[in-house]
Formats: structure tokens, C-alpha cells, sequence
């Protein structure tokens, strides 16, 4: 097995060759915060919360997608990653309409986590305020984009896991939206299998079991764990 | 194509070359060359030709003929016009063995034609006009009389660094895709998604030139291995389109492109591939899922296109501008190539001279001039005698130069240390008409609608950077706001995920370097020094 040894925030550590900065980062013990990431599928990069600072160019990396090599030195906590990384939550706060009181994943939600662990008490920035759809269109399920970050967890797990290829993104910017089959409402969908595994991954409450209420909706990730050797709770 | 030609065997005493490039025939070239052909054989002219060729350069005068015996230009000659009948006037008295050539006017006098050679001799959709001016000459002799390494050193020792902004060094990229070992296909990309506004070299060149284009895709891909090759050109540039592909079936027809090219051993094949509008997919990633029938977001690099790129194999992609200067490298030699230019910034660049200029058009200047030879000699000063204020390259990923950075030299370090970037070649003259905010709110709003939604800092930073450059503009901003604005465009460069977004606050940020004043204006005094925000009047506000 091929073996490299770098530093993270100072400490000398040991990684295998395929391994990504954040798995080195994770299996010694150092934090590194994650938000479109989730053990089992793909990395996409999106979220930015991960970004190190990678030495000597001082350019930041994404810790999930960048490959450790020998000699690294990477600084994954510093005042001024802490800052960016507020300001990322901040904003994903105010792009779209998430009132954590009335929302079905109250207190199970990884961005409230995040506002929690990075100490935002307060917004700096203008809320954009969009006036957002809910598709509710499908039996069982339902879509509310106003609490949507765009991680596109639900569009990697339908893809790479369940293997129905129904989600997808469309529109771009700030109108960029996970959609089923191209746009068509989720219940006329004709390649959902409705295994609800995309509700299982969403880290807020924009994709939900109908029939919950506050706080109600918890996710169960069993279908992830054969592809890692971790536990299918959430982080 | 030749309207009228003389009798065969009989070369012309004189030629006009009519402009057939975008901004010429919008102003109705295309009828002009028919009617100056009628015109002519009506007048009994036999031994005058007209030829349809690519860009004269000088569009702020189109639509444009330039009589290449003569060396005369003549310029706004609308079909019916003065100047077209001082030209039929002309083309049937001149005698080139006799008359004096004049000299050659200010807007062309400092220009070095490297890349833009042919450009407005050639006709473009003829293989055997650009085979008569050396065409396709460096591709034989790569093929025949050098290896592979041999072209990539002439290549590096050239110095050509890359023209569509980054200045990656071309060498170096063509080395490290030679070396990149693959089971089956390497694949060379001519990046053609031309997107910032007001820039439009690499759609002059495609128009005036295509297969100097084809040729330098062909010789990078025997350089570093490659079979197959795509023209992303954005479909926004259907005469550029058109002329491309007419190119490449000819170039297919005379052997220089598809199986066994000039009998040799080496096979290479280009299709075109057209962008569907979004300015993202000129960044290398982007582009690569876009031509795979994916969605065009960018991807993390490393992995970089050179080692996985195009369907996992190693790929080259090069700007329009970088591969129209192989062909002349390979036939002139790297140090030839190097002897123009100035420090690590080798050759020349093509800019399109845009804004509140006298002469705007289409230039070519050696690297290390300054911004002010381009602006005040070749571009002929200011319009209407204005003041300048700010020259603005880059485009939204560039920066805005103010008056006392005239002086800069145009080579990629001078002016990345001075807050702006070389880009692609997008140069926009401004006076003091413009607000620099508004023009930094201008350019915002670009990036802003050309996110493409993938990464939170691009997506959601770009808006709120709008937003606050509203707020001020709007004079509803406070100090506050401006420490907000620079805190957020520092952070949207440090983490997004790629150039669109990193590139995105530099507006921003170099006119708060050199503007700082009209910032200030806006917020502390409500007021627009230019004139152009609609501030409502009211209290100053006093934070």
C-alpha cells in the first residue's frame, strides 16, 4: 500500500494513497465541516464549507475532492476559513426561505447544525427572499424548494445508488433547481421508483415524507452503508 | 469566391478585398461585393478582381475595402455611396507599378500581424488562397521533417503562453499531455466559447482565418498524440460556424485533415461542437461535460484536462488566438516568435479595441506596449475629446486601469500586478461619462447571470455582491455596506470553485483600488460624480 505523510493543522499524519484530505482529516480526529458530502456517494465540491488551505501556494482546496500527497501542508482551521465559512452558511440562509420553527426537519437539519456550530446569530447580508414552489405531486413524497441548498445529494443517490436517474438539475445561478424527469411534476414521474432514498439524504427538510409534521422527519440511511464501512446515521 | 476575375492566365492589376467579417457584412458587404462586380463589368474594367476576405481590422469604418496592390483603404463604402464610386474610380485608373503607396495611417503603423496575417487577404472559404499564403506548409513540415518532441520544444522555446486569459505557458500544457500515457484516444480541443462582452478576436479569426485554426489543432495534436479533436465555438457566431465547417471539408478533401494527412502515418479528425449560450462553458472543465452531453458545470482540478479531461483521457484544449499562433512558430522558428515581445509575455495579442475610442476595431500589437500607444495612437484617443478615465481588459474577469496607469505595458505580469488581467483580449475605453461603479455593478450583474449555480460562493456570493453594489448605487448603502462588499468579494475569489467565480469580484476590487473616491461619493455624499446613478435626492446619510 502506498503511504504518504503530511501535516493538517500541525500534526503529522498518515495517508494511503486514493485517500482524500478529508478522509485523512476525519480518521484523525481533526474537523473538517461537510455539508453537500455524504460518505457513500460522490463528491461534487459544491458546498465550498471544506475548502483548505493547501501550502506553499496558499490556494484553498476542496478537502473532500483533492487527493493527500506526500509532504502536504495543509491548515484546515484558521480564523480566516472560520470566517468564510460563516459567510457560506450565512448566505445559504438567505438565498432561499428556511424558517427552522415551522420546518419538518427541526433539529434534524445538518445547515442548522452549521448555524449552530459556526455561531451565526445573526445576518450581515440581505435575505434574497425568492417565492419558491412546492411540488407535492408525488403520493408519498414531497419537494419544497424553499429549503433546498442545491447539494444535489437526492440527484447523486438516485443516480449512483438507487439507479433511477430521476433527479436532475435545471436552470442556473440562483434559479438553479433539482428536478424529476427534466422538469415533469415528481407524481407524473415515470422513472421514480419512490425507494425514497433521496428523502433519506437531504440534509434539511426539503424533500420530506408527507404526512409528518415539526421536527418529524429524521433521516434513515441503511442503503448507504454498503458502500462504506460506516455506520448509515447521520453525521 | 471572385466576383469578377480577368481573363485566365492574367493575374489582376488590382484587387479589392472586401471585408466579409461579421461587423462588415452587417453593414451589407456581402451586397457591396456583388455590386462593385456589376459595377465593374459595366464600366468594361476586365483586369480588376474582387475578392471576399476576412476582417480589415478597423470596423469602426466598415464596411471596408482595401485594394492590396495600392495599399489604399477605403472605408464606409456603403453600397451606392461616394466612396463606392471613388473606389470603381479607382480600381479602373490605378496603376500599382506607378502610384505612390501611402503611408500606412496610425491605426495600423505600430501593428504586428502575427496572428491576424491573413486576415483580410485571404479569402476564408478557400483552402487553395490560404495554401498559396504558406498555408498548411508548418503542418508538412512537422509531419515530415520533425518528431513530435521536436515541434513541442519549438513550442516552448517560442514562449506562446496561453491567449484565453490564464497566460498558462502552451509548451508546457502540450509537454504534459505528450506524456500522459492513455490505453486508446487523446483528444486536442480548440476552446472557442468567446464570451466576455465586447470581446470578439477569436471570432475574427475564425471568420478571417479558419484554417490557420485547423492547422494548429493538427500540429498540436501530432505533437502530443491526439487522433480526434472538437471546435467548441459558442452558437451565438453562426458565420464563424459556417466558415469552420467549410474549412474542415476542405481541409478533409485536400488531405490535410482525417486519415494518413500529407501521406503520412498521422490521422487527426475535427468536428464542431456548439455551445448552447452559457458563458461557463469557456472554462476548460465546463466545456469538457458540455461537448460530453452533460450538463456544463465546472469540476475540482487537479485531475487538470492534460492528464483526465474529455471522456477520462488526457486532452489539450487551447484557445482560437493560442493555436492560430502555431502554424507561424513552426514555420518561422520559437526564436523567432521570442524575439517579439517583452519578459516572460512572448508575441503579440490581439485585442478588440471597444468603448469611447476614436478607431475601434480589431488590433495586433507586440506584447509590452503600453495602454496608452493602444489607446491614443491606434485607437486615435478619446471620442468627442473627453477626458479618459479607466481602460477596463479582462472583461468581467478583468480589472479597470485608471489614467495614471497609462503608461502600464500589456504583458501578463504588469497587469496582473496592477489589479487587472490580460484576459482574452476584451479592451474597453472609458470616459468620464462612466460611473466606475456602475460599470463594476455592470459587470456583476454578468457574472451574476452567467453563474452557473454550482458552487454557494459563486452562486449566492455574486448576488449579494449585487445587491450591496445596488444598494449603493441606489444611495441607500452605508460605510457598513462598503466593508461588506470588499469582506464578501475577498472571500468569492478565495473559495469558489472555478475562474467564473474566483474572477468574478475583480471589477469589484480594482475599481475600489482606484476608485475608491466615487465609492465614497455614492455613499457618504449621495451623489454620482459621473452623473449616471439615479441617486433620489435626500439627507445625506451620516454613518
Amino acid at each position: 500500500m502506498n503511504v504518504c505523510t503530511l501535516k493538517i493543522d500541525g500534526v503529522e499524519v498518515v495517508g494511503t494513497a486514493g485517500e482524500t484530505i478529508l478522509d485523512v482529516a476525519r480518521s484523525n480526529n481533526i474537523e473538517i465541516p461537510t455539508l453537500c458530502h455524504l460518505d457513500g456517494l460522490s463528491d461534487v465540491a459544491s458546498c465550498r464549507l471544506c475548502v483548505v488551505e493547501v501550502a506553499p501556494s496558499g490556494k484553498l482546496l476542496p478537502a473532500c475532492a483533492v487527493a493527500v500527497e506526500e509532504g502536504m501542508e495543509i491548515t484546515a482551521n484558521s480564523d480566516r476559513l472560520h470566517r468564510y465559512r460563516q459567510q457560506i452558511i450565512e448566505m445559504v440562509f438567505l438565498e432561499r426561505n428556511h424558517v427552522c420553527s415551522v420546518c419538518v426537519a427541526n433539529n434534524h437539519c445538518e445547515l442548522q447544525d452549521k448555524a449552530a456550530e459556526f455561531n451565526l446569530t445573526h445576518f450581515d447580508l440581505c435575505p434574497v427572499n425568492p417565492r419558491l414552489e412546492v411540488d407535492a405531486t408525488h403520493e408519498r413524497f414531497a419537494i419544497d424548494h424553499n429549503r433546498c441548498i442545491l447539494c444535489l445529494r437526492c440527484v447523486r443517490v438516485c443516480s449512483e445508488v438507487e439507479g433511477a436517474f430521476t433527479w436532475g438539475v435545471s436552470g442556473r445561478g440562483l434559479d438553479t433547481r433539482v428536478v424529476t424527469d427534466a422538469g415533469a411534476p415528481w407524481g407524473e414521474s415515470d422513472t421514480c421508483t419512490s425507494c425514497g432514498k433521496c428523502v433519506q439524504v437531504c440534509p434539511t427538510g426539503a424533500l420530506f415524507e408527507k404526512g409528518r409534521s415539526v421536527a418529524q422527519e429524521k433521516p434513515r440511511r441503511p442503503f448507504l452503508p454498503y458502500l462504506t464501512d460506516k455506520a448509515g446515521v447521520p453525521a | 469566391m471572385t466576383e469578377t476575375s480577368p481573363p485566365a492566365g492574367r493575374s489582376p492589376r488590382v484587387t479589392a478585398n472586401v471585408c466579409q467579417a461579421a461587423g462588415c457584412v452587417s453593414l451589407r458587404s456581402v451586397e457591396l461585393s456583388k455590386d462593385l462586380g456589376d459595377r465593374l463589368q459595366k464600366a468594361g474594367v476586365t483586369d480588376a478582381a474582387v475578392k471576399r476576405v476576412g476582417c480589415l481590422g478597423l470596423c469602426a469604418e466598415g464596411p471596408l475595402v482595401r485594394v492590396p496592390e495600392t495599399g489604399q483603404l477605403f472605408s464606409e463604402v456603403g453600397v451606392g455611396s461616394e466612396a463606392e464610386a471613388a473606389l470603381v474610380e479607382h480600381l479602373a485608373t490605378a496603376d500599382p507599378t506607378r502610384e505612390p503607396r501611402p503611408k500606412p495611417s496610425s491605426f495600423f503603423a505600430s501593428q504586428v500581424p502575427i496572428v491576424l496575417e491573413n486576415s483580410g487577404l485571404v479569402d476564408p472559404e478557400d483552402i487553395d488562397d490560404y495554401i498559396a499564403r504558406s498555408g498548411y506548409e508548418a503542418l508538412t513540415t512537422a509531419l515530415t521533417e520533425m518528431t513530435p518532441a521536436q515541434v513541442i520544444d519549438q513550442i516552448v522555446v517560442s514562449g506562446l503562453r496561453g491567449r484565453g486569459g490564464a497566460g498558462f505557458p502552451v509548451g508546457i500544457k502540450w509537454q504534459t499531455v505528450a506524456k500522459s500515457t492513455t490505453t486508446d484516444h487523446k483528444y486536442v480541443i480548440c476552446n472557442a466559447d468567446e464570451g466576455d462582452p465586447g470581446a470578439f478576436m477569436d471570432r475574427s479569426v475564425l471568420e478571417s482565418d479558419p484554417h490557420r485554426v485547423l492547422e494548429g489543432m493538427a500540429i498540436a495534436a501530432y505533437a502530443v498524440g491526439a487522433d480526434s479533436g472538437y471546435v467548441y465555438c459558442r452558437a451565438e457566431y453562426p458565420l464563424a460556424i459556417k466558415r469552420l465547417k467549410t474549412a474542415i471539408r476542405q481541409a478533409r478533401r485536400k488531405g490535410m485533415l482525417g486519415q494518413n494527412i500529407g501521406d503520412s502515418q498521422f490521422n487527426f479528425h475535427v468536428e464542431v461542437r456548439l455551445g448552447a449560450g452559457a458563458f461557463v462553458c469557456g472554462e476548460e472543465t465546463a466545456l469538457i461535460a458540455s461537448i460530453e452531453g452533460q450538463r456544463g458545470t465546472p469540476r475540482p482540478r487537479p485531475p487538470y484536462p492534460a492528464v483526465s479531461g474529455l471522456r477520462g483521457r488526457p486532452t489539450l484544449i487551447n484557445n482560437v488566438e493560442s493555436l492560430a499562433n502555431i502554424a507561424p512558430i513552426i514555420r518561422n522558428g520559437g526564436e523567432w516568435y521570442a524575439k517579439t515581445g517583452v519578459g516572460r509575455s512572448k508575441g503579440t495579442k490581439v485585442f478588440a479595441l471597444a468603448g469611447r475610442v476614436v478607431r475601434t476595431g480589431l488590433i495586433e500589437v507586440p506584447m509590452g506596449m503600453t495602454l496608452r500607444e493602444v489607446i491614443f495612437d491606434i485607437g486615435g484617443g478619446i471620442l468627442d475629446n473627453r477626458p479618459f478615465k479607466a481602460v477596463q481588459t479582462g472583461g468581467p474577469s478583468g480589472g479597470c486601469l485608471p489614467a495614471e496607469m497609462l503608461d502600464t505595458t500589456l504583458d501578463y505580469e504588469s497587469l496582473s500586478e496592477k489589479g487587472s488581467i490580460m484576459g482574452s483580449g476584451g479592451m474597453i475605453v472609458l470616459d468620464d461619462t462612466s460611473c466606475m461603479v456602475d460599470v463594476a455593478r455592470y459587470f456583476m450583474d454578468f457574472s451574476r447571470d452567467e453563474s452557473c449555480g454550482k458552487c454557494i460562493p459563486c452562486r449566492s456570493g455574486t448576488t449579494q455582491l449585487r445587491m450591496l453594489l445596488d444598494k449603493i448605487v441606489e444611495g441607500n448603502a452605508d460605510m457598513l455596506d462598503l466593508s461588506r462588499l470588499e469582506e464578501l468579494a475577498s472571500m468569492v475569489k478565495a473559495t469558489s470553485l472555478c475562474g467564473l467565480g474566483q474572477n468574478a469580484p475583480n471589477p469589484v476590487l480594482s475599481t475600489l483600488r482606484y476608485f475608491r473616491s466615487e465609492y465614497l461619493a455614492h455613499i457618504k455624499e449621495r451623489t454620482c460624480p459621473a452623473g449616471v446613478c439615479a441617486i433620489a435626492s435626500g439627507e445625506a446619510k451620516t454613518s
